[in-house]
């Protein structure tokens, strides 16, 4: 299992345990952390899984997908370096303790 | 006007998001989903493509069963409302853990759709392809190479075509109209598409009607013959609109709501597939089979009923399909009256006189999300505005 923390906007921390493979919108969803929506389920056609990798794994959570950057364009709040489409994110054992920040708002 | 008691009829993605966001909301009454199928709310759009191959089933679940505890939702699968009783504001349902009536103070009907079966003889000979269970039967059917053929050159039986040629079948589509998903894009996407399929290796027959379906394949009304080991029956859906109907509800292409997605009885709403609204930009009635308008028009009667929010519907449709290596992304509504003009590589505009209506890319995802926010703003988007964006 590899753990995955979500930093609310309001700085609420949760820690799940996801399966390596799933997404990090995949794991949020079927954990029942709020503040991801994934309305595409992860085709990259909907910029609703927006979220900030922490600083410590801007390496570690590699680049972004062919595409991402360009849907990344309509995320509903503010984009930085550090911000990717959670959907686009695969846990592996190397991603065990990944820190991901979320946005105040995905619509 | 709130009420304690809201029932949903219906768990697909809208009624689901229904509950998700009445919770959301902060609505702190009783909440009962119902849905006739059985298992956890999931998501359909993978089902005639990612889940074809890879067969994951965990990852179309929208929300784990711990979710409807956490946030006391009652959740009654496998469970179908028979009957609205409006006088006493219950439903009568049937199903194995159900109770027989079940009261409510507002009724929210998520019923979605069912596979149309158009007049063509022998369809039991043929698959659909909407539920989960549907997509199972077909991913037994595709584990051995053979040749299938798919009425319909819609969305759904175009992505289904393109995974299944790719898995090695032999694939040919058979649609009506002159040309492939007509209600919904422009001539120059629907060109683009049929181009891409006959690269693959697909036949498209187009023009030509399915007259009849046997064990060993498909006989056109123009005489030729298909033959296939086995059919996908793809050919668009009707609304499930019979419960309200029957209740006494407004319906005709679904089940007519208002801007507040209300029914002709306040007391019940209606939203997503089955649900027949007044589109925001053209006030024509309209119905979307789109995630986006299931999830929408959901958040929308939320509000609602959770805060007594009376703003009418005004969300932009939007839409996606994935076919091999193409994927179509739609933003905007286009009626049946617009014309069509390519604007860049890969982005066609569609505009009537009230200037642009929708806009169609193929690849391009930075316009699709820019023609977004274009649609959306409230100075009507024009075709020049389109242009600057796509050039730049
Ligand atoms: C194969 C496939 C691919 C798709 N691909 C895309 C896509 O790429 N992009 C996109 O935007 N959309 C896509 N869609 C459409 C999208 O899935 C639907 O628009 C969406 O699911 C509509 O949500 P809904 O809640 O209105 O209806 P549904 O999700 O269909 O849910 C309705 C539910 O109500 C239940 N029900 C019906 N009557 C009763 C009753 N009397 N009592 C209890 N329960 C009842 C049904 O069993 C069903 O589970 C696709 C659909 C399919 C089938
Ligand atoms: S879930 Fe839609 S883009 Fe990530």
């Amino acid at each position: 299992m590899v753990k995955v923390t979500y930093v609310a906007h309001d700085g609420a921390r949760v820690t799940v345990e996801a399966e390596p493979g799933e997404s990090v919108m995949q794991a949020a969803l079927s954990n029942d952390v709020e503040g991801i929506i994934g309305e595409c389920g992860g085709a990259m056609m909907c910029a609703t899984c927006h979220c900030y990798v922490d600083e410590a794994w801007e390496v570690g959570a590699g680049a972004r997908a062919e595409g991402e950057e360009d849907m990344l364009e309509g995320a509903a709040s503010e984009v930085t370096g550090r911000s990717r489409l959670s959907c686009q994110i695969k846990l592996a054992p190397e991603l065990d303790g990944l820190v991901v920040h979320l946005p105040e708002e995905q619509l | 006007m709130t009420a304690d008691r809201v029932v949903i009829a219906g768990a697909g993605q809208g009624g689901l998001q229904a509950a998700i966001s009445l919770r959301q909301a902060g609505f702190g009454g009783a909440i009962t989903l119902v849905g006739a199928e059985p298992g956890l709310p999931y998501q359909r759009p993978p089902l005639s493509k990612a889940y074809l191959p890879a067969g994951k089933a965990e990852a179309l679940v929208l929300r784990p069963a711990s979710f409807f505890a956490s946030k006391d939702i009652a959740y009654l699968p496998g469970t179908v409302v028979e009957e609205i009783d409006r006088n006493a504001g219950e439903l009568r349902l049937a199903g194995p853990d159900a109770p027989k009536r079940l009261g409510y103070g507002h009724l929210i009907l998520a019923t979605g759709t069912r596979n149309l079966r158009p007049p063509v003889d022998g369809l039991e000979h043929a698959c659909g392809l909407r539920t989960l269970a549907d997509a199972d039967r077909l991913r037994a059917r595709l584990a051995t190479p053979q040749r299938i053929a798919v009425i319909g050159g819609g969305f759904i039986g175009l992505e289904f075509a393109a995974v299944a040629r790719k898995l090695g079948h032999a694939v040919e589509v058979i649609e009506a109209a002159p040309r492939l998903m007509a209600r919904a894009v422009s001539a120059l996407t629907a060109e683009r598409f049929a181009r891409w399929h006959r690269a693959a290796g697909t036949g498209l027959h187009l023009g030509t009607a399915a007259a009849s379906v046997d064990a060993g394949g498909v006989s056109l009304a123009d005489g030729r013959r298909i033959d296939a080991g086995f059919v996908l029956l793809a050919a668009g859906v009707r609304p499930n609109a019979e419960l309200a109907g029957a209740a006494g509800l407004e319906t005709g292409n679904g089940i007519r709501v208002d801007a507040q997605l209300l029914t002709s009885d306040p007391q019940i709403s209606a939203l997503g597939d089955c649900a027949c609204f007044p589109d925001p930009r053209s006030g024509r009635m309209v119905r979307l089979e789109s995630v986006q308008a299931a999830t929408d028009h959901a958040r929308l009667i939320a509000l609602r009923l959770a805060k007594g929010a009376a703003e009418p519907y005004a969300a932009l449709p939007w839409f996606w399909s994935d076919q091999g290596d193409l994927k179509l992304q739609i933003a905007g509504l286009a009626g049946p009256e617009a014309r069509e003009e390519a604007v860049a590589d890969g982005v066609v505009a569609r505009f009537d006189a009230q200037g642009l209506a929708a806009v169609e890319t193929v690849g391009r995802p930075a316009i699709h999300m820019k023609a977004r926010k274009l649609l959306a703003a409230e100075a009507p988007a024009t075709l020049d505005v389109l242009r600057d964006v796509a050039a730049a």
